[in-house]
């Protein structure tokens, strides 16, 4: 019976999965079963797992250190606000929502370009310096900008991000970092991780694969900035600031680096325990922050840190698996 | 001309400032290549800790110094013991959140304690003097003499004693220094402990000279002067003294040109540009990482 594979394994339970998510999605909030504040939290957890899946492809699989992914949000969030309030405020909204989210994620991942220039020479430390430096400029370029009101902000952005849409760019980012991690191109990013001198031996192009990953991560930045701008209808430059990409780091180390599942776990758990300490206020950063470096103290790598749930993982090619299943049965035939 | 002259003023008073911060990011850098985010915090609770000092006891300002830089030195030393010792020999990326993580959990904790901002009171009668038509206060005099001072007898701990030749030796090989007996944990609990009282007499003067006191100027100020070193190159003390007075003449001169909004624009737009064409500062060797 070499064929037969749990029905989890089912080649097309995943997109089958995916279209009856979806279909929920759509028409869970005219069920009336969920009420508002519950639609809320799970919008949330949607852009928290983009943030996370994106930042943990620079800081887990590439294994570099950018404190900068808010820097990215803020330029997606302001990009697509831009279009929906001030160019095209009578649009329909199904017609300018997909292409506001798409170019506040360019308009993010174009501003990756730089970045990914920037640490080719530069790693570790000075890399974390120039991500800081980024997100700084990003803040205090936009506190200039009389255009999107300086420091007040943006108000008056449309409702937007339902659940749908929100649960459609989880999924898109999921898949696209997921195609890409288990890559050739994702390999070299691993690589990277692990020695870059000895990858670039081996005939990684390094510098291709840092571009792609940061331009990547930062693109689904900028998608995630674009959603949380329509969730929330208002965003100003210091709701990007240090502590935003703090929260995205708990949320990658506590899920666990280098891992879809993690990303996934992380931004679930850290987005509900924001939550529920709410009542605490202020207080309540000194959490999040407590809890990273107690993270790093204890469990370096997160509660999933370099694993990952196989459904979560593309399959092997056709070819590549009847390989395996033969050479299985061959070793169980010399062990009978 | 005057104008010129008071402006170099003001920027020496906020450049001396940057460089007593700075030097605490640079010597914990070039003994344990790790970045100390915390440190804008630490100069942060030295103004506290002095706010609070004369909120108990009126004290003169030379004994506020002191004890405002015991204080800030037992709080550098506990930092290290509790969270960076544990992780000495993990990844430094683990290092680096980690201090990110202490530096948060000191700015929101005070923040928690004393949401607004306070206005710190006078230390010292504030005497004006004028030199050919250029101002010059008591403050400023004190400010910069102090800075200085500081920063001299640092020069002399590192260059001249036996722990200064310690400290520079667990800089340049730390297992190679543990073998041949100098205590190399004790050597970095006293790097941090100067470093942090270093901060803490930052805050303490930058407290008199902006009279007010937020939990937010770990950031806004204690950051500025990590850009000073690294612009210095970071890991070097006298770069990180160059940095700061380049930064704070940048920035005073900012002001004077464009809307004070554009500060932070134009500091780290500067340290991106030096990272760009000088990736390891102005005055610092480039290191070769191995993996």
């Amino acid at each position: 019976m070499i064929g037969m594979t749990p029905w989890t394994k089912n080649r097309y339970l995943p997109p089958v999965l995916l279209v009856v998510g979806l279909i929920v999605t759509a028409i869970l909030p005219s069920t009336g079963l969920v009420n508002d504040y519950l639609q809320f939290v799970i919008v949330s957890i949607a852009i928290n797992a983009i943030l996370c899946v994106s930042l943990n492809l620079v800081n887990g699989w590439m294994g570099e250190f950018s404190v900068g992914h808010a820097g990215f949000m803020a330029l997606g969030a302001y990009a697509s606000a831009i279009l929906t309030v001030k160019l095209f405020p009578s649009a329909p909204a199904a017609l300018i929502f997909p292409a506001a989210v798409l170019i506040g994620g360019t308009v993010a991942g174009l501003a990756g370009i730089p970045v990914g220039i920037l640490s080719f020479k530069t790693r570790g430390d000075y890399l974390a310096i120039i991500t800081l430096a980024f997100l700084m400029i990003v803040k205090s370029g936009l506190e200039n900008i009389p255009y999107t009101g300086g420091p007040r902000g943006m108000l008056g952005i449309p409702h937007l991000t339902t659940v749908a849409w929100a649960y459609f760019w989880c999924v898109v980012a999921f898949w696209a970092i997921r195609n890409l991690v288990y890559s050739k191109y994702g390999r070299g990013i691993a690589a990277i991780r692990e020695d870059e001198i000895a990858a670039e031996a081996m005939g990684v192009n390094t510098r291709a694969a840092k571009l792609v990953a940061f331009v990547t991560s930062s693109f689904f930045a900028g998608v995630a900035g674009a959603l949380f701008a329509h969730q929330l209808q208002f965003i100003n430059p210091s709701s990007f600031d240090i502590l935003k990409s703090t929260e995205i780091l708990v949320m990658v180390y506590l899920g666990g680096v280098a891992s879809l599942g993690g990303s996934l776990l992380g931004a679930g758990v850290v987005t509900i325990l924001t939550q529920c300490l709410q009542p605490l206020g202020t207080w309540r950063m000194v959490v999040l922050p407590a809890l990273l470096v107690l993270l790093m103290l204890f469990r370096p790598a997160g509660i999933m840190g370099y694993r990952d749930w196989n459904w979560l993982k593309p399959r092997l090619s056709l070819k590549l698996r009847s390989k395996n299943e033969d050479k299985a049965e061959r070793g169980k035939e010399i062990v009978s | 001309m005057k104008y010129l002259a008071q402006q170099a003023i003001n920027a020496l008073q906020l450049g001396s400032i940057y460089a007593l911060i700075a030097l605490g990011y640079s010597m914990v850098y070039g003994v344990l290549t790790m970045i100390n985010f915390a440190h804008g915090d630490v100069f942060m609770l030295g103004s506290f800790f002095c706010l609070l000092l004369i909120a108990i006891v009126p004290v003169p300002f030379w004994l506020a110094l002191i004890v405002v830089m015991g204080a800030t030195a037992i709080l550098g030393t506990l930092i290290e013991r509790f969270a960076y010792r544990p992780l000495r020999n993990a990844p430094r990326v683990s290092a680096i959140i980690t201090a990110l993580g202490c530096g948060l959990v000191i700015q929101n904790t005070t923040l928690g304690i004393s949401p607004y901002a306070r206005p710190m009171p006078h230390l010292l009668d504030n005497v004006t003097y004028q030199f050919a038509g250029i101002t010059v206060t008591t403050l400023q005099i004190i400010i910069i003499g102090v800075s200085v001072g500081l920063m001299m007898v640092l020069d002399f701990l590192i260059r001249k004693t036996s722990f200064g030749m310690a400290m520079r030796a667990v800089a340049s090989d730390r297992a190679t220094v543990s073998l041949l007996g100098v205590p190399a944990n004790e050597i970095i609990a006293v790097t941090f402990a100067i470093g942090a009282a270093l901060g803490g007499a930052a805050g303490l003067l930058y407290g008199m000279a902006y009279p007010v006191v937020s939990a937010a100027m770990g950031i806004t100020v204690g950051w500025k002067a990590f850009v000073a070193a690294v612009i210095g190159g970071i890991g070097n003390m006298r770069g990180a003294v160059l940095g700061a007075f380049i930064l704070g003449t940048v920035e005073v001169m900012t002001v004077a040109v464009l809307p004070s909004t554009y500060r932070d624009l134009i500091s780290y737009s500067l340290l991106l540009l030096i990272l760009v064409f000088k990736p390891h500062g102005l005055l610092g060797k480039p290191t070769i990482h191995k993996a």
